[in-house]
């Protein structure tokens, strides 16, 4: 700005500077300012050409992400869905009936995925709410940083070395049994960084003049928080609980390793085996060659994705009824 | 006047940078200052230590003494949370809460801060909003949003909101600047009656806009890009703007340079 001002007033004075600037200016116009008309018309054949590889090569690439996407809903539909339709599917167990016998339901393999996927969310979420808050309104300096990075490695953690960490401090070190329980701290560990990152990024597209706008009323911080900038990020936070939500519902290797697998009904998380979904899936899947099985695992695969889906348009819905208004 | 709103010897600084230096002024109540200079000389800094909201930036910090009614406003006994009570503040850009409707952002500061009685709300919402001149055009959409309002209604709902918790101080930072001239014109009026109640300050990068509304205005400066800002002159309006002291107040207020 001082430059522009010198220049101008040494040109309003005529020295050489002035003399200079002008030349420079009327040699800059001839370069940019030409008295052609400008081109209206479409740009050259090549770039035609360019245009249209670009166009056919962005659509082929969604096409193929579609195919596997199509295809497995494809498969799980129309191989599943004629249990589904049966109303002893969602009310009967697997109690009593072997491998090659039809009849009989999902209803506790329902229960135990819905019980634990609550329970892993009662406790992951307000974890990884207040995690996220700290690293964005609260957190400066080194811990912030150990913190997120903590984060970070613990999105990376495999399903595998979650359930295998978690059955080491459970079952060897503590001496306890297998259990639902333990089930879900080792899906607390995968769901606390979906949460956190998810929270974290919705909390940080809060603009800074919401919270200025709070304090400059006399708010205090934690206020600002609860009432201004958690209710503007709602319908985001929501999104990120449903997708970490969706992520837990259809893990097996903790299962596996700390759930086994049974027939009945059994909703007790601190006692004895639970079946879930997943692991009723795994069960059929052994069964190899038995119609039965194969038709009861793309069943419960179908009634695992309609779950999550109808878990996220719950959420959908809950976001829409408490957020910004428009 | 007791309560005078005192900066004596302030020097404001982002982390190690001095952005601001050697700031010494006084507001008198039911007057209006306005903070004029080029942009970065630390106007809006200024403005934002009167309320502590310096200090919400990381590394904001505060040498000197600022004095309301004769308390220090950065002593250690003060609460900054009661400091932004009594001192409000109006921002550049239109900041209405996006989840609140008018009604609920009129009230926001009065509610957060635990007033639940439904008919003082009512009677604090009214009062605002007529105070800020919006209350006839929201009157009979006060649960409709607030983000839905144009944008010289929602920088009126920010002033209601602002003058609904009653403070003593109107910090007002470029309150015009995203605003077209009629809505200028309306916040501009609405300043002027406002200054019966309350000391208002106000930074603005309009010179016939600080000719018009203030009693008092403040020309900051910096020497060079990298240098602290400082106060030039402040001084009765007209002065400063007919018979400045300093050239750089002269060259600024005559359009010269900024």
């Amino acid at each position: 700005m001082s430059a522009t001002s010198a220049a101008e007033t040494a040109e309003a004075r005529g020295t050489p500077l002035s003399r200079l600037v002008a030349a420079r200016r009327a040699a800059y116009r001839a370069d940019v300012v030409t008295d052609d008309p400008p081109q209206l018309t479409r740009g050259s054949a090549s770039r035609r050409l360019t245009d249209q590889v670009a166009r056919v090569v962005m659509w082929a690439s969604f096409g193929l992400a579609m195919v596997p996407l199509v295809w497995i809903l494809g498969t799980v539909v129309a191989r599943g869905y004629e249990l589904l339709l049966a109303s002893s599917w969602w009310t009967l167990s697997q109690r009593n009936i072997n491998a090659a016998d039809v009849g009989g339901g999902a209803v506790h393999a329902i229960q135990g995925t819905l019980i634990q996927a609550a329970v892993t969310a009662a406790i992951s979420v307000p974890l990884g709410i207040f995690t996220a808050i700290y690293l964005v309104e609260y957190g400066r300096g080194r811990l912030a940083r150990a913190v997120s990075f903590m984060v970070d490695i613990l999105s990376g953690v495999p399903s595998i070395v979650a359930a295998l960490f978690v059955y080491a401090v459970w079952v060897t070190t503590f001496g306890f049994q297998r259990i639902g329980f333990a089930v879900c701290l080792s899906l607390v560990l995968l769901m606390i960084p979906v949460v956190v990152r998810s929270t974290e990024e919705m909390l940080k597209l809060v603009p800074n003049g919401l919270r200025e706008g709070s304090y400059a009323l006399g708010v205090p911080k934690w206020i600002t928080i609860t009432r201004i900038v958690l209710p503007t990020a709602f319908s985001g936070i929501v999104t990120g609980v449903m997708l970490g939500l969706a992520r837990v519902m259809g893990e097996t290797a903790p299962l596996l390793i700390l759930g086994p697998y049974t027939k009945s009904i059994a909703t007790n998380l601190f006692d004895g085996y639970m079946p879930t979904l997943p692991t009723m899936i795994n069960q059929d899947r052994t069964e190899i060659g038995l119609d039965s099985a194969m038709e009861r695992m793309w069943a419960a695969a179908l009634t695992l994705i309609l779950i999550v889906l109808a878990l996220n348009l719950v959420g959908r819905w809950a976001a829409r009824r408490s957020s910004v208004r428009r | 006047m007791a309560n005078r709103l005192k900066v004596e010897d302030v020097n404001i600084y982002y982390g190690a940078f001095k952005a601001v230096e050697g700031v010494t002024l006084t507001f008198e109540p039911r007057s209006v200052t306005a903070f004029i200079g080029p942009s970065g000389c630390g106007k809006s800094t200024v403005l934002r230590t009167l309320n502590r909201m310096h200090e919400v930036i990381p590394g904001g910090r505060v040498e000197g003494s600022i004095t309301l009614a004769g308390q220090n406003l950065y002593a250690a006994e003060v609460d900054p949370v009661a400091v932004r009570r009594t001192v409000g503040m109006v921002f550049q850009r239109p900041n209405p809460f996006p989840t609140m409707t008018i009604f609920d952002n009129v009230v926001a500061g009065l509610r957060l801060n635990g007033l639940r009685n439904k008919s003082e709300l009512a009677d604090a919402a009214e009062r605002s909003l007529r105070g800020a001149n919006l209350w006839n055009e929201v009157k009979d959409r006060l649960n409709k949003p607030g983000a839905g309002l144009s944008g010289g209604q929602q920088q009126r709902l920010c002033i209601a909101r602002a003058i609904a918790v009653e403070p003593h101080v109107l910090l007002m930072d470029e309150p015009c600047s995203a605003l077209d001239p009629i809505s200028t014109q309306a916040i501009e009026d609405l300043i002027e009656e406002l200054k019966t109640d309350y000391m208002i300050v106000i930074v603005t990068h309009n010179l016939q806009q600080a000719a018009r509304v203030s009693d008092q205005t403040a020309f900051f400066n910096l020497a060079a890009t990298g240098q602290p800002g400082k106060l030039v002159e402040v001084g009765p309006t007209p002065r400063i703007f007919e018979h400045p002291v300093h050239e750089s107040t002269e060259a600024y207020v005559s359009g010269r340079f900024g």
